[in-house]
């Protein structure tokens, strides 16, 4: 049984390692991700190194414990007290709207870059859009990097409905913005039909007009005018996002799937797994959190006999709740092993470590370094 | 017969929205409830609109299409169909009610056009969720009963289930007429009627508790209506009072369990005592943490149920051991 144990992923030897100058966590929504990224952080700061965790949407309290309650969508350091190393920990959470207005005024002159924020369709985008969350943790990313100001910066991902939406999203969203679609649909609003012969069929016209009914004509000219704004914009854009891309697969960068013991998160991790081999980017290996491993050494049946048999007798109730107990915790850990055994007969080559579960919750930094000190078997 | 868990109130409602943070077990729970609501001949429908095909995989089914179909018999004779909405097949479908748009319509949602129009305004997609929702929640057969006795919607999580349901506030961006205008009202009426709840799922821990509190006050605020409160993967309690509560504050009679093991005739070595008394502290600790966020959870005021926690994991087994407790607690 030894020989098929997974490969021990160690996240010590990562963080410490001076190459390693970009983490990114991922898995599903509520697996902790965010505690990960926040205690990986940390874990490098005590080891000596400068880092920086981009958050996403952290818990309140585990917010508060970083200090992020403050504004500003840059990175402030976190008073770290008297941790073992000499490094730091800075820290933020992302304002996705900031950050996407700062993009514009990057790529743009102000006048025009005014006219964009105050268009109708910009505040949708820039705050609903479906991969707006992700494209701008990605753009954030590049601009910490850019700065070169951390040694090591550990990001968290978006709560995507899915793991994967998270390398797709800003792509899609700057194929949506450059797409012919908007052209087409927008150009009636515009041109009042005209100069819409030559590129549509009798079939999209008519769809056209079907999706005006639908969302409105005003909807359409504020569309059509954004994406006019837009249009000089485009290749920065474009660049941009191609750049992060790139980043992402560069030497120094290293994926951390995060997943739970249950089947969707495992599922979801392996999805994940295969897809990064899929676009060439570097996985470090998997974490699974809050996991329950057995402590003691004693046979689930051979604790429910004894449980058994102290049944009725009033001066051991202790022993026999303890012994069941045990018992309950060798079947959860025989569960969780079980799913575990699923990902790991597909996927060899993938590093794990599980992190025993914190009987409470996680929302201060001593116990971030007691999640460090398990995510690092330590 | 009337149940504290289960009042006259949502017995009588038609539909079912299932919400809770992620993570919390969401489409174990809505499953479970559609089962037990389908208990004793009934039929019932289980919806889900975030295209994870989650319903599929609980049932170990291959994909659902864009179509009701049989998934699973309830005990006593009941029947549970499925449906996985397609955003975009249910736009088609509003389209090919008003407009014959024919073989363009398939070519337009090849190039994207469809979810060009749903992301331009984002509360196209929810309305027509909802819309197609409404239209399974009314529909009746030929003698005028309906068609489903009721309808369990796996929704989007907590974070984004007031969004998702305040069709009233996506339709500020959509046109102020047209065919979409005017169905949308009839969703507007349903959702806000005493025919639907909207039912949270949470765990016994800090913060789904916390997220689900939130959740009900946005769901007042909204003039929605907040179902039951179901408590997922509840672990009962081995240890009773005063042992649990020195338990998890890390002091545990070491000497009465050595004594209790010697008497059930178990010799073992120190380190595996010493592993009982920590995973005792472990599981007193966590009974701790349960019981505090039962008693914020009471704060709701709401009618609540429990799921046990199924050690073996949720297959469809576990799934009708679920069924069985949610029916013991008057859910029908």
């Amino acid at each position: 049984m030894n020989a098929r144990r997974p490969p021990q992923l160690d996240l010590d030897e990562l963080v410490g390692d001076p190459g390693t100058r970009v983490i990114v966590c991922c898995g599903s929504g509520g697996v902790g991700k965010t505690t990960t990224a926040a205690a990986l952080a940390l874990r490098a700061a005590d080891q000596g190194r400068c880092a920086a965790v981009l958050t996403i949407d952290p818990a309140r309290r585990l917010a508060q414990s970083l200090g992020l309650r403050e504004l500003g969508n840059h990175p402030h350091r976190v008073a770290t007290g008297d941790g073992p190393g000499s490094g730091e920990l800075h820290a933020m959470m992302l304002d996705m709207r900031r950050t996407f207005d700062e993009m514009v005024y990057a790529h743009t002159s102000q006048e025009r870059a005014a006219q964009i924020l105050a268009n109708p369709f910009y505040q949708t985008i820039s705050s609903s859009f479906s991969g707006t969350q992700e494209y701008m943790a990605m753009e954030k990313l590049g601009q910490l990097v850019a700065a070169g100001r951390w040694d090591l910066i550990v990001v968290d991902t978006p709560p995507s409905r899915s793991a994967l939406d998270f390398l797709d999203a800003p792509q899609r969203m700057a194929s949506f913005l450059d797409g012919r679609t908007i052209r087409l649909l927008s150009a009636p609003a515009r041109a009042g039909g005209r100069g819409f012969r030559k590129l549509a069929t009798a079939g999209f016209g008519l769809f056209a007009k079907a999706v005006s009914t639908i969302i409105g004509g005003q909807l359409l000219k504020d569309a059509a005018a954004f994406v006019q704004a837009f249009d000089t914009m485009f290749g920065g854009f474009r660049e941009r996002a191609k750049a992060t891309y790139e980043l992402l697969r560069a030497d120094g960068t290293a994926f951390v799937v995060v997943a739970s013991p249950e089947p969707d998160a495992l599922r979801e991790a392996a999805y994940f797994v295969d897809r990064l081999a899929t676009e060439g980017m570097p996985l470090a290996g998997l974490v699974v959190n809050r996991t329950h491993p057995v402590l003691a050494d004693l046979p689930a049946p051979r604790a429910l006999a004894a449980a058994e048999a102290l049944e009725g007798n009033r001066a051991t109730p202790l022993a026999a709740a303890v012994l069941r107990l045990h018992a309950d915790r060798v079947e959860i850990a025989e569960r969780e092993r079980r799913l575990l055994a699923r990902f790991c007969g597909a996927h060899p080559a993938v590093p794990v470590v599980g992190v025993p579960a914190l009987p409470g919750d996680v929302y201060d930094l001593d116990s971030l370094r007691e999640i460090g000190r398990r995510l690092t078997g330590s | 017969m009337i149940s504290a868990e289960w009042p006259a109130e949502l017995a009588r409602a038609r539909l079912h929205v299932v919400t809770g943070k992620g993570g919390t077990g969401k489409t174990t729970a809505a499953a479970a409830l559609a089962l037990a609501l389908a208990v004793g001949g009934r039929r019932t429908l289980l919806v889900e609109v975030e295209a994870r095909q989650g319903i599929a995989q609980l049932f170990d089914q291959p994909p659902l299409p864009y179509e009701e179909k049989r998934i699973a018999v309830a005990p006593g004779g009941g029947e549970l169909r499925a449906l996985a909405i397609d955003p975009d097949a249910a736009l088609m479908e509003y389209l090919a009610m008003f407009y014959n748009l024919g073989f363009a319509g398939r070519t337009l949602r090849r190039m994207g056009a469809i979810e060009f129009a749903t992301t331009l305004a984002p509360g196209l997609r929810d309305v027509l969720l909802t819309g197609k929702v409404k239209e399974c929640v009314g529909r009746t057969d030929s003698t005028g009963r309906h068609v489903y006795d009721a309808v369990v919607l796996d929704a989007p999580p907590t974070g984004r289930i007031v969004r998702f349901l305040d069709v009233t506030k996506a339709m500020a961006d959509l046109a102020k007429v047209g065919p979409i205008r005017s169905q949308s009202e009839g969703v507007v009426r349903l959702l806000h009627s005493e025919d639907t709840v909207v039912h949270l799922v949470t765990l016994l821990e800090d913060l789904p508790v916390q997220e689900t509190l939130d959740a009900v006050t946005e769901l007042d605020a909204a003039d929605l209506r907040p179902g039951a409160v179901i408590r997922n993967r509840v672990r009962p309690s081995r240890l009773a009072g005063r042992a649990l509560t020195a338990a998890a504050a890390g002091r545990v009679d070491e000497e009465r369990i050595r004594a209790g093991l010697a008497e059930a005739g178990l010799d073992l070595k120190p380190d595996v005592v010493d592993g009982l008394v920590a995973e005792t502290v472990a599981h007193a600790t966590r009974a701790k943490v349960q019981a505090a966020a039962l008693t914020r959870l009471d704060e709701a005021g709401l009618p609540s149920l429990e799921l046990p926690e199924l050690t073996g994991g949720v297959d469809l087994g576990g799934l009708y051991e679920l069924v069985e407790a949610l029916t013991a607690q008057g859910v029908r």
